[in-house]
């Protein structure tokens, strides 16, 4: 999977309209509330900002190897990808069409920092309204793949988001947390977290961490081909499983067990050692095959 | 933020039906929306913008495209996070190639 640079198209640099074009069959995307139709934030153009047409996040209907799907992009060079009322309304209204519809899957191009503040409660009530969603289209037997590889990751209100979808696939460059490094450097002092060590940022939030964990179902180029070929072979071999008991509680004792293992440490590389890899000081410089063979080695 | 709004005479576009948009509302960037209007030989631009006071320049970037491409019959709408006029000039013509189908 290794590619020539000069081949790959960049998921993290490509525009959420690029990102769909390449991910799904060519021409197959049709957009619900293509910008011409739709309405910028009233609540933006309340405080004097400019909006944005299609408020930062393109939703509708293709095709993935053949296979019907509905697909959801947003624009992280937008306002960090940040959920407002319409912006929220177009994610709900297209999750909550596929529990009826039941194409294949919904693909979700998650690229946010969360909550768009601008716009207060109508923001929050956007999220907490997207998790339902999910977790409704998931119950009629949609898997709902997160794919997160943009500049903003996934963060706040979105990173609970896509640990509630069927599955995570991310790139080295993709991030997954709650607070963001910035948020947690305020809140709690630069001895807490120094938001500025990009490297430690990653080695924290990173996708390569994310994937070792076991918070990714899996690790992918950054390229929006690999995006591409990872959510077509993963979805090959995925059935929704019913929702039961038995297996919230399980996920729940892996949490306890998780936060017990890890807790007091400060650094990935800590977590990496715990895990068992050899020389975690290496991951870093790692290419996505080799890491990928060091996940595939760790004791389970 | 400023609203702008200008008419410009242009020859009528040679062909073009859907509306395109090309462009992010981001830190120095601007999208443009291309819609067709009802005068063929004019081309209405509504701009919104987080930067004040560029009237001037807006009305000399657009003048020019407006004069030197084939714009008429076109409603553009642009929403701009103070996207320089090189910036500004680049897209309007990219904009004005996918509205004419001919893509990026």
């Amino acid at each position: 999977m290794s590619l020539a640079l000069a081949v790959r198209k960049s998921w993290f640099e490509a525009t959420a309209r690029a990102r769909v074009a390449g991910l799904l069959d060519a021409g197959s995307f049709h957009e619900i509330l293509p910008p011409a139709v739709s309405q910028p934030s009233p609540h933006l153009a309340q405080l004097e900002l400019p909006g944005a047409f299609d408020d930062g996040v393109i939703a509708g209907s293709g095709r993935l190897a053949g296979k019907p799907i509905f697909a959801i992009a947003q624009e992280g060079q937008f306002m960090g990808g940040a959920v407002g009322e319409i912006h929220g309304a177009k994610i709900v209204g297209l999750l909550r069409r596929a529990a009826q519809e039941k194409p294949a899957a919904v693909l979700f191009l998650i690229d946010s920092g969360g909550v768009r503040l601008h716009e207060a409660n109508a923001g929050l009530i956007a999220i907490s309204e997207i998790m339902r969603a999910v977790l409704d289209a998931r119950a009629a037997g949609v898997p709902v793949i997160a794919l997160v590889g943009g500049s903003c990751g996934a963060f706040g209100g979105m990173g609970i988001v896509a640990k509630l979808c069927s599955a995570i696939l991310i790139s080295e460059e993709g991030r997954l947390a709650l607070s963001g490094p910035e948020v947690i450097e305020t809140v709690a002092g630069v001895e807490e977290f120094d938001s500025k060590d990009r490297a430690l940022v990653w080695r924290v939030t990173g996708g390569k961490h994310r994937y070792l964990m076991g918070d990714c179902a899996m690790l992918v180029e950054d390229d929006i081909a690999a995006f591409r070929s990872g959510a077509t072979e993963f979805l090959s071999g995925w059935g929704e499983p019913a929702p039961s008991i038995a297996h919230l509680r399980a996920s729940q004792q892996a949490l306890e067990k998780r936060l017990a293992a890890y807790a007091t440490y400060r650094d990935g590389l800590q977590v990496w050692a715990a895990l068992g890899v050899a020389e975690p000081e290496n991951v870093p410089m790692l290419d996505r095959d080799s890491l990928v063979a060091v996940k595939e080695g760790l004791p389970t | 933020m400023e609203t702008l709004n200008f008419c410009f005479d242009s020859a009528p576009v040679l062909k073009g039906a859907s509306p395109a948009l090309c462009g992010v509302v981001g830190s120095g960037n601007l999208e443009i929306l291309i819609k067709t209007g009802i005068e063929p030989a004019a081309c209405r631009v509504c701009i919104k913008t987080s930067a004040r006071g560029f009237g001037e320049t807006w009305q000399a970037v657009l003048g020019s495209f407006a004069a030197s491409h084939a714009a008429g019959g076109t409603v553009i709408a642009i929403n701009d996070m103070g996207a320089t006029p090189a910036v500004v000039t680049l897209r309007l013509a990219q904009a004005l190639a996918e509205y004419q189908g001919g893509g990026q």
